[in-house]
């Protein structure tokens, strides 16, 4: 850099001139309209470039933005409506259904109990039945047999009278048999 | 320059950064010539379409890094306008975007090293403030008339008072462009002299023993005061969008 400004200061150069004189830089008169000139041109280029490409792109892309997520908002708000109407269907139906299964297992459980009770007393009825006709076939069996205990006793006696050599009257036999008969069962 | 630097010590040249040169050849400095404030204006162009052109042309709605940037700058600008010089403000929006993105890109493509930076010559800087001071007091007039001189004429104070505030007004009003110029100039010719200045002690360790105390703590000071800079860079074409933002608010509302 030292160099480069002696160098300079040989050119006698006015910037040289400024800088070794201990002078500011910033106060060389002589390089202002130059610095002017390209500071307008640079100025001008720069605020055609911001202004006709730059900046209209950036609004619209902003202000696109914008629309598309005010947008998104409302779409969502829609969605989010339509999400609770399926939910409170989903639960309408899921009730419904439920109510249903109720009605058809009470009806099956009527049904059931209904043919159980029939079923019940037709059994009942049959166990009465049979149960009838065994008493009767018992009280039957119990006669015959009191009858066929009362034959044989008399013919027992009279057998036995006989052998004694007693000649048994057959109407004071059967007497004394039923009173005995009586008296055991007594 | 390392034999010179032996021979006669440290070598100060902390404003050599800041001569206006042709950049091909030698001799003195025409209007036309392109010289080094030319190309880094040229640059300063080229960085801010890039970012702004290419880096937009996507258009997409789920932006590319670089194109959330280049809406950021938009959003800032937009709403700075909007919110200091009021919503009528917005058609000056792309003239105030555009002095915003010149000298930030300009400030921020200075402190590369080996870069010229326009923005620390009053000639650059008095151009771009005469044109805001110029423009605001056009648009005064255009839209208020002669009533535009009411911003002079404090209606609220006694009196007696008005002539003396108008006079304080008027002078204030014609300072404007003066202080709007100097202080983005100011700044960054001073950053950039003092890291200069703390450079040329960076050597001092090839010439004297001092330099083992010395070259550490002038290279930490150019460290601390680039990251300044930095900051120096973003809040002074800032206060110089804000400031223009205020003029032109002045300018379509008058009243105090």
């Amino acid at each position: 850099m030292a160099e480069h400004t002696a160098e300079h200061a040989t050119d006698a150069g006015h910037a040289a001139d400024a800088a070794s004189s201990g002078g500011m830089p910033q106060l060389d008169f002589a390089t202002f309209p130059n610095q002017i000139l390209w500071l307008v041109v640079a100025l001008v280029v720069l605020y055609l470039i911001l202004s006709r490409v730059a900046l209209p792109r950036i609004g619209s892309v902003l202000a696109e933005r914008t629309g598309t997520i005010t947008n998104d908002i409302a779409a969502a708000e829609t969605f989010k409506q339509q999400a609770a109407e399926a939910e409170a269907a989903y639960h309408q139906a899921l009730d419904d259904a439920r109510a249903a299964a109720a009605k058809v297992i009470n009806d099956a459980k009527a049904d059931i109990q209904k043919d159980l009770d029939v079923a019940i007393a037709k059994a009942d009825a049959e166990i009465a039945a049979r149960t009838a006709e065994s008493a009767a076939r018992i009280d039957e069996i119990r006669a015959s047999a009191t009858e066929a205990v009362t034959t044989v006793a008399k013919d027992t006696t009279k057998e036995l009278l006989n052998s004694f050599g007693v000649k048994a009257d057959a109407r004071s036999v059967t007497a004394a048999v039923n009173a005995q008969l009586k008296g055991g069962a007594a | 320059m390392a034999a010179e630097e032996h021979g006669e010590g440290l070598t100060f040249h902390p404003m050599d950064q800041f001569i206006v040169q042709p950049l091909f050849g030698d001799g003195a400095v025409g209007v036309f010539t392109i010289t080094n404030s030319t190309l880094w204006l040229a640059v300063t162009v080229i960085a801010a379409a890039l970012l702004f052109v290419m880096g937009t042309r996507g258009r997409a709605i789920v932006p590319t890094r670089i194109q959330s940037i280049a809406e950021l700058a938009y959003g800032f600008i937009h709403k700075m306008v909007e919110d200091v010089a009021g919503r009528d403000a917005l058609k000056f929006f792309p003239y105030i975007f555009t002095l915003f993105i010149f000298i930030v890109f300009s400030n921020f493509l200075g402190l590369l090293p080996k870069a010229f930076t326009p923005t620390s010559h009053i000639a650059v800087t008095a151009i771009l403030a005469m044109g805001v001071f110029l423009t605001v007091t056009f648009v005064g007039f255009y839209i208020h008339g002669m009533k535009f001189l009411g911003l002079f004429w404090v209606a609220s104070a006694p009196l007696a008072l008005r002539p003396v505030l108008a006079l304080i007004e008027v002078i204030s009003y014609f300072v404007r462009p003066v202080s709007h110029s100097i202080r983005l100039a100011g700044n960054m010719m001073a950053g950039h002299a003092v890291i200069k200045v703390f450079a040329a002690f960076a050597p001092l360790i090839l010439i004297s023993g001092i330099g083992i105390a010395v070259t550490p703590l002038s290279i930490i000071a150019i460290t601390a005061m680039y990251g300044l800079e930095i900051l120096v860079a973003f809040i002074q074409a800032y206060v110089f969008t804000i400031l223009t933002c205020v003029y032109l608010k002045d300018a379509l509302h008058p009243a105090h």
